[in-house]
């Protein structure tokens, strides 16, 4: 069995959860929508021993190292993070169709690694040789994860509200009356931003502790670390505006998807279009 | 006049304090932040080259090529400690009081400013209700201080008050972050160092072009490379040796130094950067045989030393490489551009490679066929020396901006009043946090009350 195998049982797994999570929606069934969870949990304990599998795989070649240092992987590990951060909003308020919202973005990142990019184990160069890696990466990735999850539970947030602006009746049936009420949804998109945000803070300052042990900067306004500072204010500007101008609901939803928008170019933009220290995968 | 004055100052504060401003200068930050991550900063020539005059006018008008140093950037950063220092100011003090004289008492007034309030009807007497809530507040949320006042009585409970604090703490960071990033920019620098292997400097170039004395030596010992079978690089590495005086430093000696991990000595950090061959003092080896035959004679030549050939012919090796396949597509192995001499001829230029290609290195050199046998070469090591004596103040406002976040947002100052009247029992509650998410606990807890 090879990791490879694993990651695509993963990828398997998020599309049926994703499917399931469709039916619960239309069915709305509370056994479907336990069995939408289930099925992500079960993409999940596959993705962990598959990312563990290609750990070893990495030692079985003579240079082990965390998988954590390309884009394919990178991209595995933030669908990773993606569920784990979902799971636990998920076991923790059981709001069932935000899957519907969240596991996409898992299966979209799951999909475009297995198909679309080079997954070859490669040594690590010297630049990445140090265990600020693994730090650097794990909270940066918590936090776009917990971004992502925002932005999932925002989208609901905003297509709710249209619906019922619409003069729709939430309670009177269709897909609507399975999503969480307007204020919850407003709630978690401050709970997800509220895991986000300290990640993310941390993640800046571990970037700048490593930069500063490889090579005696902590701020060098190179393009990634310019853009999570972007990140941060975006995210900051939200809390802000939050508690003191009492900007919650549909202005605080569209943030957060702007936050989120931000969060992908930072991390895919950044090296698509710009250039800089953090390029992987050339 | 005065008035007016006082108007302007008060308007002036009012603007600093306020969190409109707040909201500006982060989205604005944001934004202009973007440019320079479009616009190369420190714009190399061809960048330049892509520009038109125009733009290059307007952009250095506006000090797009070094951004995060322009005068305006730099008076948003400015602005936004401003900003925090009068908010902070302004909100302290009334915060602290919060915190340090809780309300007790709450009062028809009070009530009103709440936004969660609950008419209860409870069985028994004011004494007895007194009593339960206080035990029931206890067990499902906090010890409740008891105020008796008039006829009636008051209870009030509170958790995590210090969070309060935590918003301040974080602000409270972000300066002492500016502070760190202030110290290093006025007492740090940063420079870079190339040293031959077995050379020693005690001068650094800053950033700037300005040299600087470091107040001791350091000497590369030995520079390494190591590459992965693809032929990624997998190891740079230098040994390096302090000295004070021509004296090594008592462990300062043969540290070895690689990418991730460098040396420290005096407050000032030596970091392994780049590397390059070093043309200085390479050590080249020939071998010369007739063309008639007989043994070859080894011959190691310096850089740029003139060496006498066997007949009176001399050579001088002008440039050596470890390998000729860049160079000479059909070749590779080691190579070398010579000058050689003939007894009493004119000089004349020409490669020399390895003992594989002996018929290329027939083709010059009169009697004598020169072979190119390699080269002891010698590389320098490119340091990065970086200064910082603000560091460890920054290290210490991130450390403190991670703990006030965790406090501010993970922790939630909770407030449950209870008024026991004739009139029945009065809950009311806030939370300085998640307005929301309390309205749902504070539900909650009267769901228990009734159900007692
Ligand atoms: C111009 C600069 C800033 C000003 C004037 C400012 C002002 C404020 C004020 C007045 C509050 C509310 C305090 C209260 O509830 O009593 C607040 C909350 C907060 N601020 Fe700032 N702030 C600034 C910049 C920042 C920045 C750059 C950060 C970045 C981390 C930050 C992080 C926070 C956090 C985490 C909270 C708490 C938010 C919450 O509880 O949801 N602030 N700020």
């Amino acid at each position: 069995m090879s990791s490879s195998m694993l990651f695509n049982v993963t990828m398997i797994a998020y599309m049926v959860s994703t499917c399931i999570f469709f039916a619960f929606l239309a069915s709305r069934s509370k056994a479907v929508g336990l069995a939408g969870t289930y099925a992500a949990l079960f993409g999940f304990l596959v993705q962990t021993a598959a990312i563990g599998l290609r750990w070893k795989e990495s030692y079985d070649q003579g240079h082990g190292h965390a998988p954590l240092s390309n884009l394919f992987e990178s991209v595995v590990f933030f669908s990773w993070t993606i569920i784990l951060i979902y799971l636990i909003i998920d076991f923790k308020y059981k709001y069932r169709a935000v899957g519907f919202f969240v596991v996409p973005f898992a299966l979209f990142g799951m999909a475009w690694a297995q198909l679309g990019l080079e997954s070859g184990i490669e040594p690590l160069v010297p630049a990445l040789q140090s265990n600020w890696l693994m730090y650097h990466v794990i909270t940066c990735f918590l936090g776009y994860a917990a971004f992502a999850v925002a932005c999932g539970i925002s989208i609901m947030y905003l297509l709710r509200d249209k619906l019922e602006q619409g003069g729709g009746n939430a309670t009177a049936g269709g897909v609507l009356s399975m999503f969480p009420s307007i204020k919850i949804l407003d709630d978690l998109n401050y709970k997800a931003i509220m895991i986000g945000f300290p990640l993310l803070t941390l993640g800046i300052v571990t970037g700048a502790a490593w930069a500063n042990y490889a090579w005696g900067t902590y701020w060098s306004w190179d393009p990634k670390e310019t853009w999570s500072l972007i990140v941060w204010f975006v995210y900051a500007a939200f809390l802000h505006a939050r508690i003191t101008r009492g900007w919650v609901g549909r202005r605080a939803a569209i943030l957060s998807v702007v936050g989120f928008a931000a969060t992908i170019f930072c991390y895919l933009g950044v090296n698509l279009f710009l250039s800089g220290l953090h390029s992987y995968g050339k | 006049m005065t008035t007016n004055k006082r108007g302007v100052a008060h308007k002036l504060w009012d603007f600093f304090c306020s969190l409109k401003l707040t909201i500006f200068l982060l989205i604005g930050l944001a934004l202009t932040s973007i440019i320079g991550t479009i616009i190369q900063q420190g714009p190399q020539r061809e960048y330049l080259a892509t520009l038109s005059e125009t733009k290059i006018r307007l952009y250095s008008a506006l000090g797009f090529f070094d951004m995060y140093h322009s005068w305006w950037f730099i008076l948003l950063l400015y602005l936004l400690t401003l900003n925090l220092i009068c908010c902070s100011i302004k909100r302290l003090p009334r915060v602290w009081k919060i915190v340090s004289e809780p309300v007790l008492v709450m009062d028809e007034g009070f009530e009103k400013s709440l936004t969660n309030v609950k008419e209860l009807k409870l069985a028994g007497s004011k004494a007895e209700l007194k009593e339960k809530l206080a035990s029931f507040l206890k067990a499902e949320f906090a010890q409740a201080v008891v105020t008796e006042k008039g006829s009636e009585y008051h209870l009030f409970a509170q958790k995590n008050r210090l969070c309060r604090l935590g918003v301040y703490v974080v602000h409270f960071s972000i300066i002492i972050i500016f502070i760190g990033a202030l110290l290093g920019s006025f007492f740090g620098y940063k420079a870079y160092v190339n040293i031959p292997e077995g050379g020693s400097v005690s001068q650094v170039q800053s950033r700037s072009g300005r040299a600087i004395d470091l107040g001791f030596a350091v000497r590369c010992e030995k520079f390494s490379v190591a590459f992965y079978d693809t032929g990624a690089p997998k190891e740079f590495r230098s040994v390096l040796t302090v000295t004070e005086n021509g004296q090594p430093v008592k462990g300062y000696q043969n540290i070895p130094i690689i990418v991730n991990d460098p040396l420290t000595y005096k407050g000032i950090t030596f970091y392994q950067s780049s590397y390059g061959q070093s043309d200085e003092g390479a050590l080249y080896h020939l071998s010369v045989r007739d063309r008639k035959g007989g043994a070859p004679i080894k011959l190691d030549v310096r850089q740029g030393e003139r060496a006498k050939l066997p007949g009176g012919a001399l050579i001088t090796v002008t440039e050596a490489t470890q390998n000729v396949r860049p160079f000479m597509r059909e070749f590779d192995g080691p190579g070398a551009q010579v000058e050689f001499t003939p007894a009493g001829g004119q000089p004349q230029p020409f490669v020399i490679l390895s003992e594989k290609y002996q018929a290329f290195n027939a083709q010059h050199g009169g009697d004598l066929v020169i072979t190119f046998d390699g080269m002891d070469q010698k590389f320098y090591t490119g340091l990065q020396v970086a200064k910082d004596p603000g560091v460890l103040v920054v290290w210490l406002g991130c450390f403190l901006m991670v703990v006030g976040i965790c406090m501010a947002f993970f922790m939630s100052h909770q407030r449950v009043w209870a008024r026991i009247s004739d009139a029945g029992v009065t809950l009311g509650g806030s939370a300085s946090k998640n307005p929301t998410g309390f309205e749902m606990s504070f539900e909650e807890l009267v769901q228990k009350l009734k159900k007692q």
